[in-house]
């Protein structure tokens, strides 16, 4: 069937290649930031500036009015209260307009499971944060079947299991590092000197990036993510681009930087850019440098603040509940449950955005086809219909591994046992050293309708006697 | 009823009592069997109850439903024996059944 929209597409498709093989890439993105800044300068374009206000408390507020896009939500502490509100009042819940457009809100853990199953009708396309990126990487998280698959499965060997059980000796290196360099006389930002600091290594791991130059990768993933037109965040589109324009470039250079050195005999290693190299179905995917960019980016923001908020929630976790802590040391096999129970006490990421692809009843409600919805994943890891005392931290809590903090179907989290390897490692190498560990004062939460975080925390240690430090090593669950 | 065999990777056997109308995750989980995560609840949303049934058996249990291809075809490990054993209903047909555990559940 050759309609004029299919030769449009095919043209369209033939022109970005075209574009993709002869136009370097990061000029293609600095040409994009320009013209971006050109729009706004000329008035055409607004993006969009947050201010933060006190948050009335759910019940003062009507509830066709409730807008949980809020960007300041978790800072006051009001995400629970209004979600426990639409759970039980509207558990399928419009807002009409919202600085973003208008929204539907998923709050039930059943609900929220089924749409997220649901490819054919909640589509993940064009991207999953609530608003506008940047500009459009290629990533597959924001793509649906039969594409995404492919594409998914091009890079998931880098975090598979088996790749893991190869990391894992080189993880806990850095964590000991880490952890023995750490202050015991004062209080300190574990945000930056533990959680930023061992996510950080780990990914120039995976990339097999410049070490020293680790801290780029958590810079373009934080200034990417808190983009405020996509997730309510406070960087600067003067700043994105440029963020963006360095990100191709390394990246890039990463690629031939490695594909030289393999070709003079170096060993292949664990990292992504060599299993792309060695697979089949990717080793020319420089050629296709936006799908390059777009996957490497994904990994590098997939495997940042999430990982990061849940190293940080784990300690907070355990000061707001402190028996758990006492039960912990009691008996460190509880080490990988905990570690599910954290990461669904913190669920680092509050929601996905899926499209409706075509008008559906769901929850008594009439959902149009083009109709944005929002998991809301932050409220259904504290809905009471599934989690009993949904609201507290239980390390031994039965069902701590239904939590859907990695999503359900297709687009389930791939580097989920990344996670939770890096947690257990932790926390094994926490237990050996230190008797407490104390949050001092409030932690400072960041501004994100998307990233459930924490911009800063501080913490005071104390050490085990030193005769009292044995290795605490657990066995994982049937992942690493 | 009678009962079904877990095989995990390493060659251990775990025997089960098979209860009707029980999944094959709820039968592994509910036992400790290890390698059997079941994280979704047994809703075919998260892969990890990946089992691989014997070649004896296949004709009996039936290949995988569209809805299973779609998660277990992540694994690296699928094999055209692969199921989700959320899926697959314990049934007095089944007495006697072996199934092997991939290295790893996703």
């Amino acid at each position: 069937m050759t309609s004029n929209s299919s030769l449009f597409q095919r043209t369209k498709v033939r022109v970005t290649d075209t574009v993709q093989a002869t136009v370097p890439t990061d000029r293609v993105i600095q040409g994009v930031g320009l013209a971006q800044k050109a729009k706004r300068l000329a008035g055409l374009e607004t993006p969009l500036v947050f201010t933060e206000e006190p948050i009335p408390d759910p019940a003062d507020v009507p509830l066709e009015e409730i807008d949980v896009s809020n960007p300041f939500m978790n800072r006051q502490g009001q995400w629970y209260p209004y979600f426990a509100r639409l759970r039980e009042e509207a558990p399928v819940h419009y807002q009409p307009k919202s600085p973003f457009g208008p929204f539907w809100s998923i709050t039930r853990y059943a609900d929220i499971q089924a749409v997220d199953s649901n490819a054919e009708v909640f589509s993940a396309e064009p991207f999953i944060v609530l608003g506008p990126p940047p500009f459009n990487a290629e990533m597959f998280i924001a793509m649906d079947p039969p594409k995404h698959d492919v594409q998914r499965r091009a890079v998931q060997g880098v975090v598979a299991p088996k790749n893991l059980k190869e990391m894992e000796s080189l993880i806990r290196e850095r964590v000991q590092d880490v952890l023995d360099n750490l202050p015991t006389d004062r209080p300190f930002d574990w945000v930056e000197r533990v959680s930023k600091e061992i996510t950080g290594r780990m990914l120039a791991t995976l990339l097999d990036f410049p070490f020293e130059q680790r801290h780029k990768l958590t810079y373009w993933s934080d200034t990417i993510s808190g983009s405020a037109d996509a997730t309510g965040g406070t960087t600067h589109q003067d700043e994105l681009f440029p963020a963006a324009v360095d990100l191709a470039r390394n990246f890039t250079a990463l690629w031939h930087d490695k594909a030289a050195r393999r070709a003079a005999g170096e060993p292949d290693g664990f990292d992504l850019i060599t299993l792309m190299q060695t697979s089949e179905d990717t080793k020319d995917l420089i050629k296709k440098p936006f799908e390059f960019l777009g996957n490497l980016t994904l990994l590098i923001v997939g495997g940042n603040d999430t990982t990061r908020n849940s190293m940080s929630g784990g300690v907070l976790a355990l000061n707001r509940f402190p028996d758990e802590f006492e039960k912990l040391k009691a008996d460190p096999k509880l080490i990988p449950n905990m570690v599910s129970e954290i990461i669904r006490w913190q669920t680092p990421l509050a929601y996905m955005r899926r499209v409706a692809k075509k008008d559906v009843y769901f929850g008594g409600q009439f959902i149009r086809k083009g109709d944005v919805v929002l998991m809301w994943y932050v409220s259904g890891n504290r809905d009471e219909r599934k989690f009993e005392n949904a609201d507290d931290f239980v390390i031994d809590r039965k069902n701590a591994r239904n939590h859907m903090s990695f999503g359900f179907g297709v687009h389930r989290c791939m580097g989920n046992r990344l996670a939770e390897m890096q947690l257990r490692i932790l926390w094994e190498e926490l237990l050996e050293r230190f008797d407490r560990i104390d949050v001092v004062g409030e932690p400072g939460y960041v501004q994100s309708n998307f990233v459930k975080g924490y911009s800063d925390m501080q913490v005071q240690l104390t050490p085990k006697p030193v005769r009292e430090q044995t290795p605490v090593r657990v066995e994982a669950t049937s992942g690493a | 009823m009678g009962t079904i065999t877990f095989v995990e990777h390493d060659g251990t056997p775990h025997q089960v009592e098979l209860e009707d109308g029980t999944s094959l995750m709820e039968l592994a989980t509910n036992n400790g069997v290890p390698g059997i995560d079941g994280d979704c609840g047994g809703e075919a949303s998260c892969g990890t109850c990946h089992v691989m049934v014997d070649d004896a058996w296949i004709a009996t249990t039936g290949t995988r439903t569209e809805l299973e291809s779609q998660m277990v075809e992540m694994s690296p490990e699928c094999g055209p024996n692969s199921r989700l054993a959320c899926q697959l209903r314990a049934t007095p047909a089944l007495d006697g059944l072996t199934v092997h555990l991939p290295e790893f559940q996703m």
